[in-house]
């Protein structure tokens, strides 16, 4: 089911949670609404599900307008962080609960129900817990249920709140493959809220990234990871190196130097502008000598080997800005470096995003 | 549940190698606290069924099988069946609007439900007296329309519903307010209507407390004395629930028959505070199942 969201503000006081916000998911989409805590998207997804309602702003699923619609005439399934299990039901019972609250002419028969939740459960992984409380489960189990409890109303539209936020990092990493694999199984539309760049880059075809109530840009993990549209979407996914400047007649001065095919140079006369550069950690390449003229020097402060690439802390010698560069263990080997050497840098690749005066 | 007790055996022992006090110190406070709780507790417990028996147990049944003491009996009964279930209703409404919603004026609901356990019963009485006695505001008008509230059974019912209302609601807002929404908003999504989640999810996350909070309310309704005491007019066989009837026999030196209805009073504390033991029980069996994982 296709989603459209158009032009939706919401307000809690004076606070703008959500400023204007417009997407477009289509059906059988998995969507990814990215973004620090407090960038909106939560309230987006609780707005979708009809758990708040927006100020302004329409919502339509598949070409129906559903803003005024209550929750349970959208037909949404809704997974949350924390689960929400009903603590008192068995395992099996969570599951059969939006079987059982049917109106009597819809419910399916009592033997159907418990054929239906026994689906479900082997589709989680879960036939063995049917019994069991959700206090007995851990957080990984847990959310698996609520995900099969989602599904038993064989929902339009999955929409899921930080689901994994909750579990530690390797459970968190098994879960979000295995929700990919579901996903391409069922063909569900999906909407998942994380503030996990990684997550939200493995786990979805589109991720939505979003800051302080704005949408920054949309696109497919690649496009948004290697094309950011903002400076705050360059910061958000994956460590960077910032560097300010300002931009000045006939060429550009960053703390870097210049870089003829990427820097602006302003015509005669335009007024001086600011902007800023951002450098990966593994775009920065290290040397023993001056191979080229676009080379700085630093100072090597600290190495850090541990994991599988090797990470140098270094300070520029002209401005002592503290920089950071990933190294593969090849190049590090090669190099021979030691803390207190001085060495020469060189962007491989930068983004400069010119700073509007205000 | 083995695992779960030597795990705590192990607490304990720790405990007691680093925080407890020397032997005769330990001694000394736990003999303080006996003491002090035999002297202001047991003794008069223990006095209350002494004196109810010293005429034998005929004395002692023959204490009730009089007319007025049936008829303060019966309605002792009949105000806590309206005022428990009305307070266990607007208890419930009134957790949940203060736990699961933000509205304006909610810090003064919360106040407004305390202020019966803040303010002196009598006080609570005089409320009624100065709103519906004769004197009050509203008593010409209601001696117009033939409405007697003070001396009869309305007012008694009042002062009552009145001082009991804090009891379900304090015992359920904390609780509430540590559930959350989730579970409720979860109910909704999957189909729920506003009727199938409060059966279905919220009753049973919340029905240990509230049956706490009901006890606890009773066991207040039955023996509230000074805000019944003000409006109720001590009329015998018709307005006198039974602290009100302990009164009147006591100042009538009929000491024997005091101390046994006082007895009945004493038997629903007893039961009161075993059942509330009990609920403890259940409660805490219930949260250390679930830090138990």
């Amino acid at each position: 089911m296709s989603i459209h969201v158009e032009h939706v503000t919401k307000r809690f006081g004076t606070f703008t949670v959500l400023n204007d916000v417009n997407l477009q998911v289509e059906s059988g989409e998995l969507v990814a609404l990215l973004g620090p805590s407090g960038c909106g998207k939560t309230t987006l997804l609780r707005i979708l599900a009809g758990l708040e309602r927006p100020d302004q702003g329409r919502i339509f699923l598949h070409g129906t307008e559903v803003t005024d619609q209550r929750i349970t005439e959208r037909r949404v399934g809704f997974v949350f962080q924390h689960y929400a299990l009903f603590r008192h039901m068995t395992v099996a019972d969570n599951v059969a609960f939006g079987l059982n609250v049917l109106p009597r002419a819809q419910r399916p028969s009592a033997v159907r129900i418990q054929e239906k939740v026994h689906e479900l459960l082997r589709l989680v992984q879960l036939q063995a817990m049917a019994d069991r409380y959700p206090s007995q489960l851990s957080g990984g189990q847990r959310q698996r249920v609520a995900l099969a409890r989602a599904l038993a109303v064989e929902p339009r539209l999955l929409l899921l709140d930080e689901p994994f936020g909750a579990l530690d990092a390797k459970v968190r990493k098994e879960l979000r493959r295995w929700l990919r694999r579901l996903h391409d199984e069922l063909h569900i539309t999906g909407i998942i809220v994380t503030h996990d760049q990684e997550e939200a880059l493995e786990v979805a075809d589109r991720v939505v990234v979003m800051h302080q109530g704005n949408v920054e840009q949309i696109g497919t993990p690649d496009e948004v990871y290697e094309n950011p549209a903002t400076p705050f979407v360059y910061q958000f996914l994956g460590d960077v190196n910032v560097f300010h400047g300002r931009a000045i007649q006939e060429r550009t001065i960053a703390n870097l130097p210049p870089l003829p095919d990427v820097d602006s140079v302003l015509p005669a006369g335009a007024v001086d502008e600011r902007e800023v550069t951002f450098v990966r950690p593994h775009d920065l390449e290290l040397n023993r000598y001056r191979t080229n003229s676009e080379q700085f020097e630093a100072t090597v402060r600290y190495i850090l080997t541990a994991g599988s690439r090797v990470r140098v802390e270094l300070v520029v010698l002209e401005s002592e800005q503290t920089i950071e560069v990933e190294l593969t263990k090849e190049r590090y080997r090669d190099l021979v470096l030691r803390e207190g050497e001085v060495v020469f840098v060189h962007p491989r690749h930068r983004q400069v995003f010119k700073i509007p005066q205000s | 549940m083995n695992s779960v007790t030597i795990i705590a055996d192990k607490d304990v022992q720790w405990k007691e190698s680093l925080t407890t006090e020397s032997t005769p110190v330990r001694r000394l406070l736990i003999f303080a606290a006996f003491l002090y709780l035999t002297l202001f507790l047991f003794i008069p417990l223990v006095a209350i069924f002494t004196e109810a028996l010293k005429h034998g147990l005929s004395g002692y049944i023959d204490s009730f099988l009089n007319e007025d003491a049936l008829a303060a009996i019966r309605l002792t009964l009949l105000v806590a069946a309206v005022a428990v279930p009305m307070n266990a209703v607007f208890g419930v409404a009134a957790a949940w609007a203060i736990a699961k919603f933000e509205f304006v004026g909610k810090q003064a609901l919360i106040t407004l439900i305390d202020m019966p356990l803040a303010v002196s019963p009598v006080i609570s009485g005089l409320i009624y007296v100065l709103l519906f006695g004769a004197q009050g505001w509203l008593g010409p008008w209601l001696a117009e329309h033939d409405i007697k509230i003070i001396f009869a059974l309305p007012g008694i019912l009042l002062a009552t519903i009145f001082v009991t209302v804090p009891f379900v609601a304090r015992e359920l807002i904390p609780l509430m307010q540590s559930q959350g929404r989730e579970e409720e908003e979860a109910a909704i999504t999957l189909g729920a209507s506003g009727w199938q989640m409060f059966v279905r999810v919220t009753l049973p996350n919340i029905k240990w407390s509230l049956l706490y909070g009901v006890i606890l309310c009773n066991a207040r309704a039955m023996g509230e004395f000074g805000a019944v005491s003000v409006v109720s007019g001590h009329i015998r066989g018709l307005t006198n629930t039974m602290p009100l009837h302990v009164e009147i026999l006591y100042n009538e030196y009929n000491a024997v028959s005091a101390f046994a209805v006082a007895s009945l009073l004493t038997l629903l504390a007893l039961v009161t505070l075993s059942a509330k033991t009990l609920i403890e029980r259940k409660t805490a069996s219930a949260t250390r199942l679930k830090s138990q994982r």
